[in-house]
């Protein structure tokens, strides 16, 4: 198996498995939410590796003589994950509100503690 | 001009009326401004649908660019269909919105309130209508992100934890849904999903493609809410505001359904293997667990709402068989399940919000003896509560017939049996409810109660009826949707 070759694969892998093990195994809320921008952004370095093209140039076209047969990489990922990236800081914003709004009401970010405040009801 | 840039009106209409609705401010104007442009939306809709009926599928490019480069959106009969279902729905509680919203949400945010549920709607109709992979995550992230904003504007304080709960579920499924798109993407070019569905043949079945199939068939059943990763729901449903909830109840899960469907029958096509394997070996028996088990869990639960909320997993569990099966009658009772549920959850979940607005509880106890005091409510609550048993000349029966023949076109007994046992504990719940409202007298600490308002009453009414008369004519629901089974299956590959 090619692993220096795939080396961002693996982190990509790597990054995806810490961020949904923080997800599921933190009980703090903004921990959670934390782990999910690891999550996405792993999603992030697999969208961009794949526009990688060998020996490619940044995709801004080069005027001139030396343009000719230029090589340049994959720009639409890079665009792609743009959105993506955009799509990610709304639900943290959105995320982190709501854990402000939960500490409002329930005066703490703990799952367990909200969890046993809701029994108790 | 107007007709041949439907297409793009269908999105861009409710897009640009949710800012003006923040500008507004006035809670009433952003109301009347909404309940126009969902008029006007539903408008669209039925034009578009008779325009594909009668002529074929629609190609819209955007900005002129042409597919695959350019972002396609391409209506064919199922998403038309999916696109009627969104924009009456939406229509529908609009209308019964204001005196519901007005009572649970706090004046303040009300502009807020119909700025968001009309971003849902828009990103709900632009999941039905783009043909591109890439276009279909944003839609779903701007429905989703919406949505969660509308659940948590909820009265009860566990609203911001259901949205919470939802909103890290939803992401996850979102981000696996983006992440099959990109392995496709990777593997053949293309995010155009009529031209995905053309190269992924001639690619087959390698591993980059395989695990695209399983990360999208994960996301989407997240997003749908298949047992057992339907967790998100119940909550969501329960503390979400009236409208709210008859509004995702009926639209957003359907269209996570539509978001499988596509993937499954359009890029990947039905002969692609693994997806045979997936449905007969996986979906089919996760969704008959969910109809048995989710139905029981329903019995048990003390809160109306809860109660309907988990018998939406239950039907979700219905049009998850019949899309399992992946035959013409499978699928069709699929299609058409997922209209009838829709209208008819949608019209019970508006009957419990007109009971809230009078009593403010919808929990069972304090329904006692509202088949007195709220005749016409409570009725209506019966007829959407046959239609969730089956019974004949309900819509709800139309469907579960379909789908029991297809179970035994199949051979497959076990599940014939399944969905028959989930109608007779569906028909459990819905007693509990009426005995409680018909058969024990009402406390005499119980507040004055009188018919809800008209402006309630009516659109509930509307949604209860439709699911009375799709129980007799059928050639709107049943007829397209065999139609859209076929297309699926056949002139797609």
């Amino acid at each position: 198996m090619d692993i220096p070759g795939l080396f961002n694969y693996w982190i990509v892998i790597f990054l995806m498995m810490t961020g949904f093990y923080v997800v599921i195994a933190r009980g703090n809320l903004v921990k959670k939410i934390v782990g999910l921008n690891i999550f996405q952004t792993s999603v992030f370095i697999l969208y961009i590796s794949m526009g990688k093209v060998e020996d490619g140039t940044a995709p801004i076209v080069i005027e001139g003589a030396k343009g000719v047969g230029a090589v340049y990489s994959n720009p639409l990922p890079h665009v792609l994950i743009l959105t993506a990236i955009v799509v990610g800081i709304a639900t943290t914003a959105l995320g982190l509100a709501l854990i402000v709004r939960i500490k409002e009401a329930y005066g703490t970010v703990e799952e367990d503690d909200i969890f046993a405040q809701d029994e108790a009801e | 001009m107007i007709a041949a840039n439907l297409p793009a009106l269908q999105i861009v209409l409710p897009l640009i009326a949710a800012p003006l609705c923040l500008l507004l401010r006035r809670g009433n104007l952003a109301w009347a401004l909404a309940l126009f442009v969902s008029l006007a939306a539903f408008a669209i809709a039925v034009a578009l649908l008779t325009q594909v009926l009668d002529s074929g599928a629609i190609s819209y490019e955007l900005g002129g660019w042409a597919p695959p480069w350019g972002i396609e959106y391409r209506v064919d009969v199922l998403n038309a269909f999916v696109l009627l279902i969104v924009a009456a729905i939406g229509a529908v509680v609009l209308a019964y919105a204001r005196r519901s919203v007005a009572q649970e949400v706090p004046t303040s945010q009300h502009s807020g309130f119909y700025t968001a549920f009309l971003l849902c709607l828009t990103g709900l109709l632009g999941v039905a209508i783009t043909g591109d992979a890439f276009n279909l995550f944003v839609f779903l992230e701007i429905s989703s992100l919406s949505s969660y904003v509308l659940i948590s504007m909820g009265r009860d304080r566990r609203a911001l934890t259901a949205a919470f709960q939802y909103l890290v579920m939803g992401t996850i499924g979102a981000t696996f849904i983006v992440i099959g798109i990109g392995l496709l993407y990777m593997s053949t070019g293309t995010l155009n999903m009529a031209d995905l569905g053309a190269r992924l043949p001639a690619i087959g079945a390698n591993r980059t493609v395989l695990a695209a199939f399983a990360f999208l068939t994960v996301g989407a059943t997240i997003k749908l809410a298949l047992f057992p990763l339907h967790f998100w729901l119940p909550n969501a449903y329960a503390y979400a505001p009236s409208a709210v909830t008859a509004f995702l109840a009926s639209t957003a899960t359907k269209v996570s359904i539509y978001i499988l469907l596509r993937f499954f029958f359009t890029v990947f096509g039905p002969t692609f293997e693994a997806e045979e394997i997936t449905l007969n070996n996986l979906v089919v028996p996760l969704a008959t667990i969910a109809v048995l088990v989710c139905s029981t869990v329903a019995i048990y639960q003390g809160n109306v709402k809860r109660m309907l909320a988990y018998s939406s997993i239950a039907q979700i569990g219905y049009m998850m068989i019949g899309i399992g099966f992946g035959t013409v009658t499978g699928l069709t009772a699929g299609i058409a399940h997922l209209f009838n549920h829709a209208v008819t959850k949608g019209g019970l979940f508006l009957v419990l919000g007109c009971i809230v607005w009078r009593i403010g509880s919808c929990r069972l106890g304090d329904l006692a003896g509202l088949g007195r005091r709220m005749p016409l409510t409570m009725f209506a609550f019966v007829l959407g509560g046959l239609s969730l048993i089956g019974v004949p000349l309900t819509a709800g029966f139309v469907s579960k017939w379909v789908l029991v023949q297809a179970a035994i076109e199949q051979g497959n007994w076990l599940v014939a049996v399944a969905i028959l046992a989930g109608s007779l504990l569906a028909l459990i719940y819905v007693w509990r409810v009426v005995e409680v409202a018909y058969l024990r007298p009402a406390p005499d600490s119980a507040p004055e109660a009188a018919e809800a308002p008209w402006s309630m009453l009516i659109p509930a009414w509307i949604l209860i009826g439709a699911s009375i008369y799709f129980g007799v004519e059928t050639s709107l629901s049943l007829g397209v949707a065999e139609a859209a089974a076929r297309f699926l299956l056949g002139g797609a590959g």
